[in-house]
């Protein structure tokens, strides 16, 4: 168990082309479809969008904690090496080591019937062996104590615990094996306001304390703003917008990205906004633009050429045809141009 | 906001829809068996502990906090869902006042015509079995109001006003094949169709995506406009409340903690508690960063709640007289723990002792042994030098050597009560400004 | 409603689907033996001459006697097919009855809570802790003296072993299920505690019962041979019965006479077998945890041809793909 030398600025995480697709009677759900990332080493990127568009299934995807029937390919690099050509086995060797997972639901994942210093000592058993026994308490301890979990509380059983205190053991216990890339998985849905402020704390300071790299995956925007450095947006298995989480905040370039700031209730709110329709369904995705059907700005071009994914000046990257022709990247046609006629989006379409 | 087209027609009356006094409801805690089989006392949980408000027709009241703090239970004991241990919960119905809390079942069933509830869980609110024109029909049903054709068509036009439309592509489909907002849309469409007065929407919008919060929200503001609707929002989220709501009240461990015009509230919030949900709200604000000075810990146990205010443990602006005892002792000792090193715990821990003496809520706590009392009292003295602006060290009265070991006294405390504080109600010992900080009797 | 009832079964697959096609069959064909008996069998159940002609006595299975004959001069083709009648009655009322009083039982209890409760669980606890074969025999011993030794007595001594099960199935998805928002829904729109017991737990606490009753018929089956066999079910003048005609063969099959047990022992094996198995069948589409999903193969399309042809991206920062 080496320290990664942070000093190789390459991405820890490399994704490029990453499909998931999942098999069911009526054909492949295109859960994830197409997505190109990268990871810096200590660095926190939001994952967000809608219910459904995939976030959760790329979050697994990359830990390869797919269900059976779920196919993946593309390119997933971790510091260099391709994940998607592991075997089962080696790639459960690198969760815990390497790649770390922390899960909404803190209490479905700890052994009831064992001590927090038995999950710890398990854990470093299976993946460090030869460490003494003192020296587990050890690093256990120090673990705890960055989470903010007093010592006093080592041999206590996890229903001992307060909900945000099982979510910081939980996030402790991915840590104690300072894996260089950690997923969490909407880690503060089931918090109260103040409690889900104290883990998005301890997790916008784990880069200082553990030099770790966060895929953070949640439906709130907020959060995103205030703990990420950077942020993807997911539309329907696809990233359509990714870069940094200021500028990206600040001058959406997506108009799924703007639509959904807009309707996000917020304390600055004072008129209500929404984006009509649903998600599309995955097994039949819409053609050309996913998001055109329901987007204010779609054009012609948007329901027959699929975008792909540009660097746009600002910094950002999108794929959007609107953005390209705003930011003077491609001349569309007069034809192309034209507004799209939408279908009436009614309450049938609704999430 | 729409306007209240209520709220001026029925000025004889009093302005008052509801009046709420000192309403107390309290749960028996479920003891392990072995407690109950020798029947010994588990305590109470005070899911609502004394809490008097005014609800005015037409207006929206938020009832706004974390889990725990009893809003929800308050939500249902205004519609006599569940029984209040103590206190009044006065409807003014057209007819007459009648007490909830005192009203039989049959009453209450005569009641629910007026008096409505939507629920957080819209996937859960719909019996899985029944399709959605029976179970949006089945209120009309019960009170014998409708049948047949007449139901049928009252069914549809409820449907319709909610948003479900065309009715006919909706009434033969079970809650299962609905979405998300579909159902909870079915479910407000139930709780319309027999024209209730009252409202109590229990977070309905927080299960629901994000695209479809704003649409839910919009057409209840829309059927409260059309159908003279008054509303009690419950929520956690503040933002929405905001939005949403003429008043609120913020309530912390079954008690309103701080009461007034949500204008009042967001502009200048008064209870430190208050400032502390506005202050951890996750904004999408790329100017904001993740906030520094929260409170520290979580809600406490509610069966057994902090002496002196509730949220003195927690509170950046506790002083003296907030209600110091033996439990806060114990967390002062823990953080510092975190802050040491494995050796120095082990060495401090042993001197100390077992901390699970300080679990039962006093004003006087021993720690350490009598032949380590000096070294304790030493450790303590080091602890508040690390940190002497920990507000629990003003609550100490003194700390005395003795044979037992090292004994903290704690000042007396004082249990703020709700009062006036420039447009609000405030509970809280620094509001209104005026009040004297000298301790009062009377602690938890 | 029904067809949101055969959704799962029509959509089995795989090893489910053929354990219910197989039950079915099987029990098909005892149901139209039952149904048919007056016109399929050559004489009556209890019939010892035809044209006044008497019967052999133990005549060997023949042409004119498909299974042949038994001691007491009856054709045994007759008595099973006739017996198939009197095991299928005796099930249908027993799982009916037992069915009926457990689950309305399991409702109120479950519902109610409190004493009413914690009575209805010590008794049904009790009545569970007794060997089921010997309970059948006391109910069936007090019935017979009241109701005299016909089906009807021997299908409400079965009802009575039977109706623990379902009590408790009922019972206690009815208190988890009672606890549900749509219960605390239908308090709140007014309804009345029969209301929600009828309109809102009915139809989600009797989900398992299909299940249970079909495994309970084979069970019941057993019990009313094993009833017959100890000489405490139903009357041989009354009707036919395996158990019964295998008691009277087996003095008969020491002495080679294969016959007269072999058949009725059949058609009770057989008639076991296919009910467990519309049992087992259910219990496979209907139990979500132990139906499994048929899982495709997932063909992804080779990259560039996917989504519109459009070459893909370049990598997250710097360098785009140009088109």
């Amino acid at each position: 168990m080496s320290v990664p030398t942070t000093a190789s600025s390459g991405p820890v995480v490399r994704a490029e082309d990453v499909r998931v697709w999942y098999g069911t009677e009526r054909g492949p759900v295109r859960a994830v479809d197409g997505v190109t990332f990268d990871l810096r080493p200590g660095e926190i990127l939001g994952l967000v969008g809608e219910s459904g568009c995939g976030k959760s299934t790329l979050g697994r995807g990359l830990l390869g904690l797919l269900p059976d029937g779920a196919k993946m390919d593309g390119a997933l690099e971790f510091r260099g090496e391709n994940l998607l050509t592991l075997s089962k086995r080696e790639l459960a060797e690198r969760r815990g080591v390497d790649l770390g997972m922390i899960f909404q639901e803190p209490l479905t994942r700890l052994n009831p019937l064992m001590r927090i210093s038995e999950h710890f000592r398990e854990t470093l058993r299976t993946h460090e062996p030869g460490l003494s026994k003192a020296e587990m308490d050890r690093r256990a301890l120090d673990v705890l104590r960055r989470m903010g979990i007093p010592p006093t509380r080592y041999r206590s059983y996890p229903h001992e615990f307060s909900g945000g205190m099982r979510q910081r053991l939980m996030i402790a216990l991915a840590l104690v094996l300072r894996p260089a890339f950690v997923v969490a998985d909407e880690p503060t849905t089931a918090l109260d306001v103040l409690v889900e402020a104290q883990i998005i704390r301890i997790l916008h300071d784990l880069r200082r304390e553990f030099e770790t790299s966060l895929l953070l995956i949640t439906h709130n925007l907020g959060i995103v703003a205030e703990a990420c450095d950077r942020v993807a947006v997911m539309y329907a298995g696809e990233i359509v917008e990714i870069g940094d989480a200021r500028q990206v905040f600040s001058d959406p370039q997506h108009p799924y990205t703007r639509e959904l700031l807009r309707s996000t209730i917020s304390l600055s709110t004072t008129g209500l906004h929404y984006i009509p329709g649903a998600p599309p369904d995955l097994v039949e995705p819409p053609p050309a633009c996913k998001f055109h059907p329901r987007c204010p700005d779609a054009m012609q071009v948007c329901a027959t050429r699929w975008p792909a994914p540009v660097q746009l000046p600002a910094g950002s990257r999108a794929q959007c045809w609107a953005a390209e022709e705003r930011n003077r990247l491609i001349r569309l046609t007069e034809d192309e141009r034209r507004p799209l006629e939408r279908r009436e989006l009614s309450v049938a379409d609704e999430a | 906001m729409p306007t209240k087209p209520e709220a001026t027609a029925t000025a004889v009356a009093s302005d008052s829809l509801f009046d709420v006094e000192e309403l107390e409801v309290h749960y028996d805690l479920r003891g392990g068996s072995l407690a109950r089989l020798f029947g010994r006392d588990t305590g109470v949980v005070r899911a609502v502990d004394g809490v008097s408000f005014q609800l005015r027709r037409g207006e929206v009241l938020g009832l706004v906090g974390e889990s725990g703090s009893g809003k929800t239970t308050l939500g249902r004991a205004l519609l006599g869902l569940v029984r209040p241990t103590s206190g009044a919960v006065r409807y003014h119905a057209g007819q007459g006042p009648v007490d909830i809390a005192t009203s039989s079942n049959r009453e209450l069933r005569g009641l629910r015509r007026e008096l409505q509830m939507v629920f957080q869980d819209p996937n859960a609110a719909l019996n899985p079995s029944m399709d959605i024109e029976t179970a949006v029909g089945h209120p009309l049903k019960i009170h014998g109001i409708a049948k047949g054709a007449e139901l049928r068509h009252r069914v549809a036009d409820a449907l319709e006003r909610v948003g479900l439309a065309p009715a006919e592509r909706y009434m033969s489909k079970y809650p299962s094949d609905l979405s998300g907002g579909q159902k909870q849309r079915a479910v407000l469409a139930r709780a319309v169709i027999l024209g209730p007065e009252l409202l109590v929407a229990d977070e309905p919008i927080s299960m629901l995506d994000m695209s479809v919060r704003a649409k839910i929200l919009e057409l209840m503001l829309g059927l409260k406009a059309d159908l003279g609707l008054t509303y009690v929002y419950i929520t956690h989220d503040l933002a929405s409340a905001k939005f949403f709501c003429d008043r609120v009240a913020i309530m912390y461990l079954g008690r309103i903690v701080e009461i007034g015009p949500t204008d009042e509230i967001f502009a200048s919030p008064k209870h430190p508690y208050t400032k502390a949900l506005l202050a951890a709200i996750p904004e999408p604000d790329p100017e904001r960063m993740v906030p520094r000075d929260l409170p520290r810990g979580e809600i406490p146990d509610a069966a057994k709640p902090p002496m002196g205010c509730h949220f003195h443990p927690r509170c950046p602006e506790a002083v003296a007289q907030c209600g110091w005892e033996s439990r806060d002792l114990r967390v002062l000792l823990e953080e510092h723990w975190t802050r040491r090193d494995p050796a120095a715990y082990e060495r401090e821990g042993d001197l100390v002792g077992s901390l699970d003496k300080l679990d039962t809520p006093a004003k006087e706590a021993t720690l350490g042994t009598g032949s380590s009392a000096a070294e304790v009292h030493q450790l303590l003295d080091r602890i508040r030098g690390e940190d002497p602006s920990e507000p629990l060290w003003s609550g100490v009265e003194e700390v005395v050597e003795g044979p037992d070991g090292v004994s903290v006294r704690f000042k007396a405390g004082v249990d703020p009560a709700l009062r006036q504080s420039d447009g609000v109600e405030v509970a809280c010992i620094h509001h209104p400004v005026s009040v004297t900080l000298e301790p009062a009797r009377g602690d938890g | 409603m029904l067809s949101r009832l055969l959704g799962p079964i029509r959509s089995t697959t795989g090893t489910a689907r053929w354990l219910l096609v197989a039950g079915v069959a099987i029990t098909g064909v005892f149901v139209l033996m039952a149904l048919l008996a007056p016109w399929i069998t050559p004489t009556d159940f209890a019939q010892r001459s035809v044209d006044g002609v008497k019967l052999p006595k133990l005549a060997s299975p023949s042409g004119e006697h498909w299974f042949g004959t038994n001691d007491q001069f009856y054709d045994i083709f007759s008595r099973v097919v006739w017996g198939a009648r009197t095991a299928l009655t005796v099930i249908v009322l027993s799982v009916l009855f037992s069915l009926v009083i457990g689950v309305v039982l399991g409702l109120v209890s479950g519902y109610v809570g409190g004493w009413t409760d914690r009575l209805l669980v010590f008794l049904t606890d009790a009545l569970y802790a007794f060997p089921s074969l010997l309970l059948a025999i006391v109910f069936s011993f007090v019935l017979s003296n009241a109701l005299g030794g016909g089906v009807v007595a021997a299908a409400l001594s079965l009802t009575v072993v039977y109706i623990p099960q379902y009590f408790r199935v009922v019972r206690n998805t009815t208190v988890s299920a009672r606890e549900a928002t749509y219960v605390e829904a239908a308090r709140a729109i007014g309804a009345k505690d029969t209301t929600i017991m009828s309109r809102y737990l009915f139809g989600n606490v009797v989900q398992s019962v299909p299940v249970i009753g079909t495994l309970n018929a084979a069970d019941a089956l057993a019990t009313l041979a094993g009833l017959g066999f100890l000489g405490f079910g139903i009357q041989p003048n009354e009707a036919a019965e395996w158990g019964y005609d295998i008691e009277r063969a087996l003095d008969d099959a020491q002495a080679g006479v294969w016959w007269p047990a072999i058949f009725p022992g059949a058609a009770i094996a057989l008639l076991v077998i296919g009910l467990t198995l519309i049992g087992e069948g259910l219990n496979e589409t209907v139990n979500p945890a132990l139906r499994r999903r048929r899982l495709q193969e997932v063909v992804m399309p080779a990259r560039g041809l996917a989504t519109s042809g459009v070459a893909a991206a370049g990598t997250a920062d710097g360098t785009e793909g140009e088109r």
